[in-house]
């Protein structure tokens, strides 16, 4: 079936299967491949995305459920040639990624958690992300991250 | 110009710019023209025999383009997937090594093991087909457990095996030992289980095969930390391909942890299918059947004595170890629990002598293997445990019977009973910083204030020292090693004066494409933004073998730095002609060549440049060209040690164990880049945390089925499971490596289990507790405090 829904700021269209995952479509369909699967069990949060502007884990949605709605991948954050997102750039500066499989989650579900709160505390950034797993870090330089690019974030805006 | 940036500074990654981004390309990100989907089908019986499998129906789904079993593999001669170390028994006998069929012949001897491989158009279409194949299975009893496997009459994994018993080894002086304990004073035990543990990179593994016609080239795609070792071994002695005619290519991985250093079966049916189909087949793991099929770690089941005098001084020790091999030796398998292990359970003591037997297991589970620390994490978890134990039972404090048994900075080189000579190292120094780092000193006020919250606060501690820098190839030779362990690495200089580095090594998070071009900056002069580093394509880089082992500094990095001598000596000698001087008078510094004594200089670029544009070179001594490759082989392991600390608070009501603080102060030898070197101890004590506090890969013991199969089973440490960790450095210069470096990968999931489980004992202490196996979960302490409770009530 066909779906309509405007990806990274762009009108997109796609045919479907009506029994294919969010995920699958993103990656597969539409060749985003930012967008990581862990696992099969909706834990890992690899594959977070921005659903009409909340984050979701993109596996445990369908796509047909995408039909009408604003999706952003982390491929919408910075251009290829453009500076980083502040987020993203706070990853980067505090080592907040080793392998970085799990990057492209943290930062989406970061960036949702700092919609809710501007200025998110260690104890809330770590809640936040406890359904995004990550294997390298030990989440210290993760929580640092956060929290620098909130406080850049707060600053430009 | 732009920047030197050299050993020391700790510049953002080079790596980050395209993983922030989502730009890195891991294998399940790569399409290739006309590709098709494999999936396998999977054995749901740990232990049966194949009767019969009938493919037809499989066969004729639409889409389907092969379906594949052991035996169509053995008919076209595929070969077994090889071990790379061979171990040899106390008899003299070499250990039992079954053959190990990429797909299974004849039997199944775990949940996982697979049975049929299926190619279609499509994932949904391959997964389809696979429901229809009808497998005939006699199913036979399985056992799972160590203890059980070695019971007579246990089920037997092979029926040439007897007993399930693949090797008993053994290592240091048995009658040394024996002596040492009719003298004692006292004799501390313990038994002891080491839990097994599922690796989990994030990114499940993945591969992809292709077969070129025209050119018979075979290409393999896969997620592994050693692509040219997948080429010899499955090159040689599976597919049979002349290495020359297969690129082995290991792009971005996500995380490796050991989990991705073995030649697995996927990657040879993958690359086999493509052959036989002439179309590239990708096959990508999902999570589930990553838990059945990754090679788990760990998985110990151990008692060990030590002995010592009146004043708790250590004479001797006796460690008993049964190693679970799982179903088939795994690449390193019988390694792990003998090599990597018995060499250092004299940790950072002086212990005059010690005896270690490891009777290694064959059990219907699957295959064990290498995982971060790999043998290291266990005998430190062996020697911290006995150690607290031996201090609870003579009244000594635990950390003073520490220093009173630790080998002293100045009494290295030190040669321990059990084959290894520590080069450097300074355990008295660690510990002392770690006190304050811990705050020792406050630990009482705290316990304490917890008390009269309900709770039960306990301080633990652990020493540790590794064998790192895999591997010195004539000491592994000796141990068991099938081939050399050495390193390469190519300083590419081009005309502009940039730099491309080849190097063997595998990046998958350890931030080598940073870490490498602060090496060259350093010793080239070359500004760190122009040099770039190439690793995971055997098309590309000369020959390498990989990274585990916390290997990828030490003898990669040396490799290197051989590698930029030979650069410098090139640019003194292209040099010296310009200048019309001495070769002896050329010197290089801070990135300029310049004759002693004169004012004539020129910059590396100028050199760079000159020694592609040559005409008047004397071509018997100088060629043209600018670039350089060496290998290098250490003479020795590096040691990297420390000592750490962990505070946990027990909530009695619900046995759930809270880690408070945890510091550590580590000998990782010279830094090169101190963010990354912080990065990765925090990464490895984090998965130590999860090995004493969360993870279990548990086995239902009488049908064989993994339990702990998924995420939301087999539990790993989440943001809100953990504190921030205080780490510090104190390091000691490795006397054998060029740049001083001990590696670093591995020293976090070394240290910190003994350290966890120290803690949680210290805490337990008023129910009496004296040891407390892993994972130290709330049901688990939940059950020993009510048992000790009635027990004391009982009293």
């Amino acid at each position: 079936m066909k779906i309509s829904f405007v990806l990274n700021g762009r009108p997109t269209t796609v045919e479907a299967e009506p029994s294919t995952l969010l995920s699958d479509l993103i990656r597969e369909d539409l060749s985003l491949t930012g967008t990581h699967v862990g696992c099969d069990t909706s834990q890992c949060g690899a594959c977070v995305i921005h659903l009409n502007g909340d984050s979701v884990k993109s596996c445990s949605v369908l796509a047909v459920a995408a039909e009408g709605a604003e999706v952003r991948t982390v491929e919408s954050l910075s251009g290829l040639a453009d500076e980083l997102h502040p987020m993203q750039q706070a990853f980067r500066d505090n080592h907040g990624l080793q392998c970085g499989f799990c990057t492209p989650g943290m930062l989406m579900a970061a960036l949702d958690l700092v919609k809710h709160n501007p200025d998110p505390e260690e104890a809330e950034i770590r809640e936040w992300l406890e359904g995004n797993i990550c294997r390298c870090t030990g989440y210290q330089n993760i929580v640092k991250s956060v929290i620098a690019g909130a406080a850049a974030m707060r600053q430009t805006s | 110009m732009l920047p030197v940036i050299g050993i020391g500074s700790s510049p953002k990654r080079k790596e980050d710019a395209r993983f922030v981004r989502g730009r890195g390309t891991y294998v399940a990100d790569i399409k290739r023209p006309n590709m098709l989907t494999g999936v396998f089908l999977r054995s749901e019986h740990a232990h049966a025999i194949i009767k019969s499998i009938d493919v037809s129906a499989a066969m004729a789904q639409p889409g389907v383009h092969g379906v594949y079993t052991g035996e169509d593999m053995k008919a076209d001669n595929v070969g077994g997937l090889p071990v790379g170390w061979g171990i040899t028994g106390k008899d003299g006998e070499p250990m039992k090594e079954p053959p190990h069929p990429p797909i299974a012949l004849g039997k199944v001897r775990y949940v996982g093991d697979a049975v049929a491989f299926i190619v279609a158009e499509t994932d949904e279409q391959a997964r389809a087909a696979a429901e229809l194949i009808e497998v005939d299975y006699e199913v036979l009893p399985a056992v799972v457990g160590l203890v059980d496997a070695l019971k007579p009459g246990a089920p037997a994994v092979y029926d040439e095996v007897e007993n399930n018993l693949c090797c008993d080894w053994h290592l240091g002086d048995g009658s040394a030992v024996e002596a040492a304990f009719q003298n004692a004073a006292h004799v501390a035990s313990i038994e002891l289980v080491n839990n097994r543990l599922i690796g989990n990179p994030l990114e499940p593994r993945a591969a992809i095969g292709e077969f070129e016609f025209a050119t018979g080239q075979y290409t393999l795609w896969t997620t592994s930390q050693f692509p040219h070792v997948v080429r010899l071994l499955m090159g040689e002695m599976v597919l049979h391909i002349p290495q020359h005619k297969l690129r082995v290519v290991a792009p971005d991985v996500g995380g490796g942890f050991g989990v991705k250093q073995f030649h697995y079966a996927e990657e040879a049916v993958v690359t086999w299918a493509a052959g036989k189909l002439g179309r590239p087949v990708k096959w990508v793991c999902q999570r589930s059947e990553g838990f059945v099929s990754d090679a788990h770690g760990r998985d110990h089941v151990t008692e060990a004595e030590l002995a010592l005098d009146e004043d708790g001084k250590f004479l001797a020790m006796r460690v008993k170890t049964l190693a679970n091999m799982g179903a088939y030796l795994s690449t390193f398998g019988p390694n792990i629990p003998t090599n990597l292990y018995a060499p250092l359970l004299s940790g950072v003591y002086v212990i005059p002598s010690i005896y270690c037997e490891v009777k290694c297991v064959f059990t219907n589970t699957v295959p064990v293997d290498a995982y971060r620390g790999a043998g290291r994490p266990e005998a430190t978890f062996v020697v911290e445990r006995l150690v607290d134990m031996a201090a609870r039972e003579m009244g000594i404090d635990k950390i003073e019977i520490r220093r009173r048994n630790m080998i002293e900075r100045e009494a290295y080189p030190y040669q321990t009973p059990m084959l290894v000579e520590y080069d450097s190292g300074d355990p008295r120094g660690c510990l002392e910083r770690a006190e304050v780092l811990a705050d020792v000193a406050g630990f009482e006020e705290r316990r304490l204030e917890a008390a009269s919250r309900g709770k039960y606060l306990g301080l633990g501690i652990s020493t540790y020292v590794e064998a790192c820098g895999l591997a010195p190839s004539r000491m592994a030779g000796q141990l068991g090693a099938r081939g050399g362990l050495y390193e390469s690495a190519t300083v590419r200089v081009h005309p502009s004066g940039a730099v491309t580095v080849l190097i063997g090594t595998h990046n998958h998070g350890q931030g080598h494409e940073t870490t490498f071009a602060q090496i060259v900056s350093e010793h080239l002069g070359v500004p760190f933004e122009d040099i770039s580093v190439v690793f995971g394509d055997t098309d590309r880089v000369q020959f390498g073998m990989g990274t585990y082992g916390s290997r990828s500094l030490v003898v990669g990095g040396a490799a290197l730095a051989k590698a930029n001598d030979k650069v410098i000596l090139k640019g003194r000698k292209i040099a010296a002609h310009q200048f019309e001087a001495a070769l002896d008078d050329v010197i290089f510094e801070k990135g300029e060549f310049s004759v002693a004594g004169t004012d004539k200089k020129k910059s590396f670029v100028e050199i760079a440049g000159a020694a592609y544009v040559p005409f008047d070179y004397p071509l018997e001594t100088l060629e043209p060209g600018l670039e350089e490759q060496a290998f290098y082989d250490p003479i020795n392991f590096t040691y990297p040690g420390g000592a750490h600390f962990a505070e946990v608070e027990i909530d009695p009501e619900t046995g759930i164990v809270a880690l408070k603080r945890y510091s550590a102060v580590d000998d990782v030898g010279t830094i090169i880049n101190p963010m990354i070197v912080e990065g990765q101890l925090q990464g490895g004590i984090a998965q130590g945390i999860g090995q004493a506090l969360f993870e279990h890969g548990v086995y239902d013991q009488t049908s064989g089925q993994l339990l702990a199969g998924s995420f939301m089973d087999y539990c790993m440490p989440r943001a809100d499971n953990l504190p921030n960790f205080a780490i510090e450095p104190h390091s000691t210069t490795c006397t054998h490596t060029p740049m001083g470096v001990k590696g670093c990968g591995e020293c976090g999931t070394i240290g910190s289990p003994a350290a966890i489980i120290s803690a949680v004992v210290d805490a337990l202490k008023p129910f009496g507790v004296s040891h407390v196996d892993m994972p130290a979960t709330p049901n688990h302490i939940w059950n020993i405090i009510r048992n000790s409770s009635a027990r004391i009530a009982a009293e």
